[in-house]
């Protein structure tokens, strides 16, 4: 009855990747070759032909149960950079608000003989769940679920700090902001820690940065400058004002006293420190225009940067797919073979 | 009818007995352990050489699903389940559909129960109209209809004051009522329990204040009230010890805890699996050890099987989208045996949990073979390895983490008042 972790469910015979639900249990080497693969897909958006065909006859379906227009966005486009045809299911508004379960909706859409679900769901492992109930040739790309992980997002924030700033080692870390309810925090603390980071810092009040999560190896601080002092790399996030309402904090002024990212709170950073930001950006409630548009952002290169990881996930997955049903297959010609002798 | 069981080994708490001897019954009552009565000739004689002779199971918590849930389960098929455990007594709980707030849907519960012939039913009764949390319901009535408690299950209630008012009604015509201690506001939306678990795989906490702030109310109520309170399935660390300072102080309240609080922990979450989604949740190491400590001491006098039927879909979602609650009554000995072999607690202590315990905190005539009870009762093979099947269960509930386990230990036969059920 035990479902399988999501670490061992989305590596192949050969540890490829196959599905990519999260960044947990995810080696050096594996996250290096997505960056590295993405490197190389970086210079394609410059040219005139921007398309490689490595999905080229395969189908892949966005299927989004929550809205998002730049994730789904991008996943589009990357899929298409690589010849594949995309369908976008805008789930929210269909099938499962007549009253169809998740798994049915699923069932149906592989019936169409679809090659990878890109999914966003609102609960925690809603990926995972899918890829354990789908069939096994269906390749499944987390798009986000719940609070859990946003692991392509979390990568193309490592490609935007490995460009600017290096290689990871000696590098000081601070995400700051509404971490309890994100899930791209959580993926970006597997991320830079698989990947060797000297320091993550967490920033914010208790209500939004819960002690418990020391217990990930992170540091924890509650005051913005012991926060931000000596870092390479500011990750703000999205305040979100739909949760203020549940008594998390006073208001979003004095959220932004305390935790906003602005020319003078930038200054206890490193001088060349880089700022980041998933987006949508809350201007005047985490972080200051002058600094969202400052020399020092890098957030439009984030979106850039998430095509081309988003196009090295999917390929990489494509192919762990096809190497897992190869091998199947010729397990189960020695099989045959065994059996006629 | 004159019942012989020969040669067993007859494990009761209650009496602190476990020896090999012979169990004599006549007509529905145990009528002597070891001594030969005078002029008893069997009708039947068993040969139970080898086997556990253990008074039958007395569970505090499960839910029948009927009325109003067929598609999770039947009394007939839940009963017939909790038998082929050892359970011959059950306590039922009020949320059903209709709900146990009026005397008629007590009696059809029970009749239904007496029709399927099975284990002795006893259902709890709503505390308040519709478990709404507004309106009394009428107590005496449910307890004279057969209700052996009053309960708002995992309900809340309007405000404190509805609760005060309905604890002193209760106290003063000496009625049980059940506490299952939650504060909703703090517990609202989780589904895991609060902690390094949660926090890392994203799904939304339920910290363990949600159980002690409520139970702090609680007891401050009872002890104001004066009314007779149990406290059902505690989940955490704290309100063990907050359950032993209150009866050291001489509160007169009790307490159970589920199996699977005691077996397992949020680490099993990891996977995302639904069917160890639970209310009250799996909580931290430290949690289950003290609720160990609790039924070592005393503080907690029952352990229950917690059963809550599903059907397969109610557990095929994402965590957060499952139902909770798994159905493991079937196998609540082999399981709380666990227990025993990992060196946790002593056998007889476990099997006091299990029996006598649990039938005095409710004063239920159950959980006993000694001279004049009812003979309720099962025969156990210890030594016995099996592996608890999907396709072999009673239970008409899909939703056990265990399936596929190997048990040890199997029940043989059940019977109650003195009939062979199982």
């Amino acid at each position: 009855m035990m479902q399988s972790e999501p670490r061992a469910l989305q590596l192949n015979e050969q540890g490829q990747l196959k599905h990519f639900l999260t960044l947990d249990g995810l080696d050096k080497t594996i996250l290096t070759e997505i960056l590295d693969r993405a490197d190389s897909f970086l210079s394609m958006g410059e040219q005139s032909v921007k398309k490689v065909p490595l999905l080229r006859g395969k189908t892949v379906v966005n299927l989004f149960f929550e809205n998002s227009t730049r994730t789904r966005t991008t996943f589009e486009l990357a899929a298409k950079r690589l010849s594949a045809d995309v369908i976008n299911l805008d789930i929210a508004t269909s099938a499962t608000s007549k009253g169809e379960s998740l798994l049915d909706t699923l069932k149906n859409l592989e019936a169409m003989q679809s090659d990878m679900f890109v999914v966003r769901h609102g609960d925690s492992g809603a990926a995972h769940f899918i890829a354990e109930h789908c069939t096994p040739n269906v390749a499944i790309i987390n798009a986000g679920d719940g609070r859990h992980a946003h692991p392509t997002q979390a990568m193309l924030d490592m490609l935007t700090i490995r460009r600017h700033k290096g290689p990871f080692e000696g590098l000081k870390v601070a995400i700051v902001g509404d971490i309890l309810h994100s899930r791209v925090a959580r993926s970006q603390i597997h991320a830079l820690t698989t990947l060797g980071v000297e320091e993550i810092r967490l920033v914010g009040p208790k209500t939004l940065v819960p002690d418990l999560f020391e217990d990930t190896g992170v540091t924890i601080c509650h005051e913005l400058q012991a926060g931000l002092t000596d870092v390479d790399v500011i990750v703000m996030l999205r305040l979100q004002k739909e949760r203020m309402q549940g008594a998390l904090l006073p208001s979003e002024s004095e959220f932004y006293r305390l935790y906003g990212l602005t020319a003078e709170t930038m200054a206890w950073a490193k001088p060349d420190a880089i700022v980041m930001h998933p987006g949508p950006i809350n201007r005047g409630v985490e972080i200051a225009s002058e600094v969202a548009d400052g020399p020092h952002s890098v957030i439009l290169n984030q979106v850039t940067n998430g095509i081309a990881v988003r196009m090295a996930v999917m390929s990489m997955a494509m192919s762990g797919q096809v190497q897992s049903r190869e091998y199947a297959e010729s397990k189960a010609s020695e099989m045959a073979l065994g059996e006629e002798i | 009818m004159k019942l012989c069981i020969k040669n067993g080994r007859i494990i009761d708490p209650s009496q602190g007995l476990d020896a090999v001897t012979d169990l004599f019954i006549e007509d529905e009552k145990v009528v002597s352990i070891g001594d030969l009565p005078d002029g008893f000739v069997a009708d039947e004689t068993v040969d139970a050489t080898g086997l556990w002779v253990i008074p039958g199971l007395v569970d505090l918590g499960v839910a029948l699903r009927e009325p109003g849930f067929t598609q999770k389960g039947s009394i007939a098929s839940e009963t017939r389940a909790a038998v082929s455990g050892g359970v011959t007594t059950l306590v039922c709980s009020p949320d059903t559909h209709p709900i146990v707030d009026t005397p008629a849907v007590a009696a059809l519960i029970q009749d239904k129960a007496l029709m399927a012939a099975q284990a002795n039913v006893f259902p709890l009764g709503a505390l308040t109209q519709g478990l709404k949390g507004k309106a009394l319901s009428n107590m005496v009535s449910l307890t004279e209809a057969g209700c052996v408690a009053l309960s708002n299950h995992r309900h809340p209630l309007e405000n404190t004051k509805v609760l005060s008012r309905a604890l002193e009604y209760a106290a003063t015509h000496e009625l049980l009522v059940v506490f299952h201690p939650n504060e909703e506001s703090l517990s609202d939306g989780g589904c895991a329990h609060e902690g390094v678990m949660s926090i890392t795989h994203g799904l939304a906490g339920i910290p363990d204040i949600a159980e002690t702030v409520a139970l702090a109310r609680d007891l401050i109520l009872v002890e104001r009230t004066g009314v007779k309170a149990h406290f059902a399935r505690l989940s955490s660390a704290k309100s063990i010890e907050m359950i032993a300072d209150a009866r050291a102080s001489g509160l007169d309240v009790t307490a159970d805890v589920a199996l699977h609080n005691l077996l397992l922990t949020d680490q099993v979450l990891n996977a995302f699996d639904g069917h160890y989604h639970v209310l009250p949740p799996l909580r931290s190491e430290d949690d289950r050890l003290t609720l160990i400590e609790g039924i070592k001491s005393g503080a907690i006098s029952a352990i229950c099987s917690d059963h809550q039927p599903h059907e397969k879909m109610a557990k095929v979602a994402p965590f957060a989208a499952t139902e909770p609650g798994m159905a493991n009554i079937e196998v609540l000995l082999p399981l709380a045996l666990r227990l025993v072999d990992d060196g946790m607690i002593d056998l007889n202590v476990v099997l006091a949990c299990l029996t006598i315990g649990p039938a005095s905190c409710f004063g239920i005539d159950a959980g006993s073979l000694s001279k004049g009870s009812f003979a309720d009762f099962f025969l156990f093979d210890s030594t016995l390895h099996w592996t608890w099947s999907v396709n072999e269960r009673r239970t008409k509930g899909h939703n056990s983490p265990f399936f596929g386990d190997e048990m040890v230990g199997k029940v043989k036969a059940t019977y109650v008042s003195g009939n062979q059920v199982m």
